[in-house]
């Protein structure tokens, strides 16, 4: 079963920064709510959550029925609530944006709702009767979770495959902890698991503990929702120093255990997306004072959310646009083993619009700490031997339902969509949830 | 600068906004610091004889986050001595002479009415108001709305009161009856000199449905109430305009019953009140929005030339007929402004389940299609729309000559296709 937690976390340090609605401010915004039909919001929802009708059964005070809404659309509506970019999702649509009148607060809502039937422990779904049939899914992140307690609703047995020794995938291990905290995920994936019926097998690989062979073997139909692999390196000289780290796994010790910044002044944050910029809040967060982002692209370029480098350079966070690290470079003690070297600066040359170097350009940032997040391996080559399979750019290739080329194989979440959000995963899981149901019906 | 200044049965005030015989004007101290905001008269919390009260006396009604939209009492009248009424009240004349102050009275007896009066008027009153309305408490004792829903009791009190007094004389009606105006042509019968109306209307506000006991809850019993409040603004319009136009009916009246703000007093002005009187939204928001009352209304006036009250009072009375005076032949579409529009599709629903089904989403925009051959013009997807003048309804013209159903019915005038019966 999943591994607990260390209360010692560096995590620990971070406040929510959106913070929770009282219920006085939850009616409020409720009520400020236009009901709208065929609402923009919940098109906007990869889960199509009900959104105005669980809003009103706020107002109403039918907080179980507000909370059965979320769950029934999106089994983890409660982190969604919480790690959503809701800014360019359900809130960005809200009508009220078109009369320039500050949007439903939705996320804030949903969560006020899912919080309560957690700390209420309230239920809403049974699995169904047993069908006999079983379902291997490998990965237990936001997408097999969704999909297996949907699998569970239709009455076929689930069994997880993860290679971890914690379960919940990046809601556990990624996400901001000013967004949602690691205890909290793992909380939720136990109340998702609460089915019952969802066998949960920790540190498999696949290949190793098991075959994909053996899953098809064991298995009616497989899903694979593995996600993303290990953070994509530089390349340049320099990397192998110390305080030199890949985003997503210096996010995942801050996250579940610690992180040494003791007596370190300044950050690089190698990147211009959502990682990237969670790290620079994160390194702000836990008492770097400079933080420097520095990115190949322009502002505008970034893939990263608008609002959230907002909110990083609120909490003073600079960027150095249009530039790329030509290396890492430590203390200069030459025939220093590399272990013991640490990382004291980053040397970068400026690009041109072209995002080619030009010459002369060279800037030097002080670094104690580099976080490289530019970019993690796709996991779909583990399936490339498969037939049937189609893998493009690493990526998993399925239909609208996530059904694969070969028969009894599904697949969602990041490792088909090359990374998205939770909300997306969450919808991916669920949809090949039902697609799987309608091939073990049709078998 | 327009003249507010005020004559409503010969009760003279600085402006037209009176505090209700309620508890807003219950003492001096309050009375004072209402005509320091504003307020131009008051109708002084009911005097009668000595009474007790419960505790938990008031209940409202909420929609959609909005409190008090509805509100009810089941509090009887004052419960202070006649001795400290009287005595405020002289107080309060002689700090503040140019205000009105009414005196509400209910009292059972002959000889109690000729006695209240004789020292009402000695303590300053410009006026009597009769309570004829109270639907709680005090009826089953055989006063207020118990003599309001008697015509004859009406009249004849009414001209108790009117014999021994020396200033106007209005009668508070219930509007606990079937017709309102049996009871105006009583209190005119009676000779008084103006009526006021509505008291509240007999309610329960709501229900503890825990507690399995009706609200306001008093240990483990309620009763019913007076309603007020904004919701029953249409209730009390209806009741003065009915007695506006009927020709018999010749008193000048105090309007009551949902005055908020401004708007409401020149609605209720527009069907023939003089003054007119708040309680709810002075007990919820305080005496302190009778500035924007005084404003709003002078803006109303300046932006329609009015120079004083009477240039408005009872405009709107000729307009207020019967169904079948109606012109059949009047046509109007809804109109939907696409550069206004937000998408929330609310007209959509509205029209799809509670009206006639020609409001469609269209497939490229947010945008709503209005099917105009189905359309009936019946308000509804407008009254619904969050945006201010997005959805207006134009007139249609169809080319058929205007024609009511009276004239349909005695003289065969040809009617318009119906639209949206199939």
């Amino acid at each position: 079963m999943a591994a607990s937690l260390s209360g010692d976390r560096s995590e620990t340090v971070f406040s929510d920064y959106k913070g929770e609605y009282t219920r006085e401010q939850a009616l409020v915004e409720a009520n400020r709510c236009l009901y709208c039909t065929d609402a923009p919001c919940v098109k906007a929802c990869p889960t199509h959550i009900e959104i105005p009708q669980f809003i009103r059964k706020i107002a109403t005070g039918n907080l179980r029925g507000s909370a059965r809404t979320i769950f029934d659309a999106n089994i983890l509506g409660m982190s969604c609530a919480r790690v959503c970019p809701v800014e360019v999702l359900c809130v960005g649509d809200c009508v009220y944006n078109e009369m320039g009148v500050p949007p439903i607060q939705i996320g804030k809502l949903q969560r006020f709702s899912t919080d309560a039937a957690f700390e209420n422990e309230w239920r809403f779904f049974e699995a169904g009767q047993d069908t006999g049939k079983t379902v291997g899914l490998v990965g237990a992140g936001p997408a097999s979770l969704a999909c297996a307690h949907e699998l569970r609703r239709f009455g076929h047995r689930a069994t997880i495959y993860e290679k971890r020794a914690r379960i919940g995938g990046l809601n556990t291990t990624g996400v901001a902890p000013y967004k949602m905290k690691a205890d909290r995920s793992l909380e939720e994936t136990q109340w998702i698991l609460g089915i019952g019926g969802i066998e949960v097998k920790t540190g498999v690989t696949i290949g190793g503990g098991v075959t994909l062979e053996d899953l098809e073997k064991k298995h009616d139909a497989v899903f694979f929702g593995a996600g993303l692999g290990a953070d994509t390196a530089m390349k340049v000289p320099g990397e192998d120093l110390k305080n030199v780290f890949g985003a997503v796994e210096w996010i995942e010790q801050m996250k579940t255990g610690r992180v040494s910044v003791e007596g370190m002044k300044s950050c690089v944050v190698v990147g211009g997306g959502n990682t990237a910029l969670d790290c620079v809040r994160e390194a702000r967060g836990l008492g770097i004072e400079r933080v420097t982002m520095a990115y190949r692209g322009t502002e505008a370029k970034m893939s990263g959310y608008a609002h959230e480098w907002k909110a990083a350079e609120m909490h003073g966070a600079r960027a150095e646009w249009q530039v790329l690290p030509v290396a890492f470079e430590g203390h200069g003690h030459r025939g220093e083993a590399a272990e013991q070297a640490k990382v004291e600066r980053v040397r970068l040359v400026r690009l041109d619009a072209n995002k080619k170097p030009i010459p002369g350009s060279e800037l030097v940032l002080e670094a104690d700490l580099v976080l490289v997040a530019i970019g993690q391996s796709k996991l779909g080559e583990m399936l490339s031997k498969l037939d049937g399979i189609r893998i493009e750019r690493g990526r998993v290739v399925t239909d609208d339902d996530g059904k694969t080329g070969r028969a009894k194989w599904f697949a969602g979440g990041d490792c088909r969509n090359g990374g998205k959000e939770v909300v997306n995963a969450a919808a991916e899981g669920k949809a090949a949830a039902r697609a799987i149901h309608a091939f073990l019906g049709s078998k | 600068m327009p003249d507010l200044s005020t004559n409503c049965g010969g009760i003279k005030s600085p402006n037209p906004f009176w505090l209700a015989s309620a508890p807003p004007a219950n003492s001096a101290g309050q009375v004072q610091r209402a005509f320091d905001a504003g307020w131009g008269g008051a109708v002084w919390k009911t005097l009668g004889q000595p009474i007790q009260n419960v505790s938990s006396r008031f209940g409202a009604t909420n929609v959609r986050g909005v409190q008090g939209a509805g509100f009810n009492n089941i509090e009887l009248i004052t419960d202070r001595s006649l001795e400290i009424n009287f005595k405020e009240i002289y107080e309060t004349k002689k700090k503040y002479p140019k205000h009105a102050i009414i005196v509400s009275l209910m009292v059972e007896t002959k000889d109690e009415w000729k006695d209240i009066i004789k020292r009402s008027i000695d303590a300053g009153g410009d006026g009597l108001e009769l309570n004829f309305g109270c639907p709680h408490g005090m009826c089953e004792r055989g006063m207020g709305s118990a003599v309001g829903q008697e015509p004859k009791v009406n009249q004849e009190i009414t001209s108790w009161a009117v014999e021994y007094s020396t200033v106007p004389v209005l009668v508070k009606l219930t509007p606990n009856v079937s017709d309102i105006v049996p009871h105006g042509l009583a209190a005119q019968r009676g000779g008084a000199h103006g009526v006021s109306l509505i008291n509240t209307i007999k309610s329960i506000i709501g229900v503890d449905i825990d507690r399995f006991v009706p609200e306001p809850r008093v240990a483990g019993l309620s009763t019913n109430g007076g309603y007020c409040g904004s919701a029953v603004k249409p209730i009390a319009l209806h009741m003065v305009a009915a007695l506006s136009r009927d020709d018999r009916f010749k008193l000048p009246i105090s309007g009551i019953g949902g005055v908020s703000n401004w708007r409401d007093a020149v609605e209720f002005m527009l069907l023939g009140s003089s003054s007119v009187q708040v309680c709810t939204e002075v007990m919820l928001r305080g005496y302190r929005i009778v500035e924007d009352m005084i404003e709003g209304l002078e803006e109303y006036m300046r932006s329609h030339r009015f120079q004083k009250l009477d240039d408005f009072i009872g405009k709107a009375v000729p307009a207020y007929s019967e169904w079948g005076n109606l012109d059949l032949n009047y046509e109007t579409i809804a109109k939907i402004d696409a550069q206004k529009c937000i998408g929330c599709h609310l007209c959509v629903t509205a029209c799809h389940d509670g009206a006639h089904q020609c409001i469609h989403p269209q497939q490229d925009t947010r945008v709503p299609r209005v099917d105009e051959s189905e359309c009936v013009g019946c308000n509804l997807c407008k009254i619904v729309c969050p945006v201010a003048d997005c959805i207006s309804m134009v007139e249609v013209n169809n080319g058929f000559a205007p024609a009511t159903w009276n004239e349909f019915v005695t003289e065969g005038k040809k009617l318009r296709p119906k639209k949206g019966a199939h």
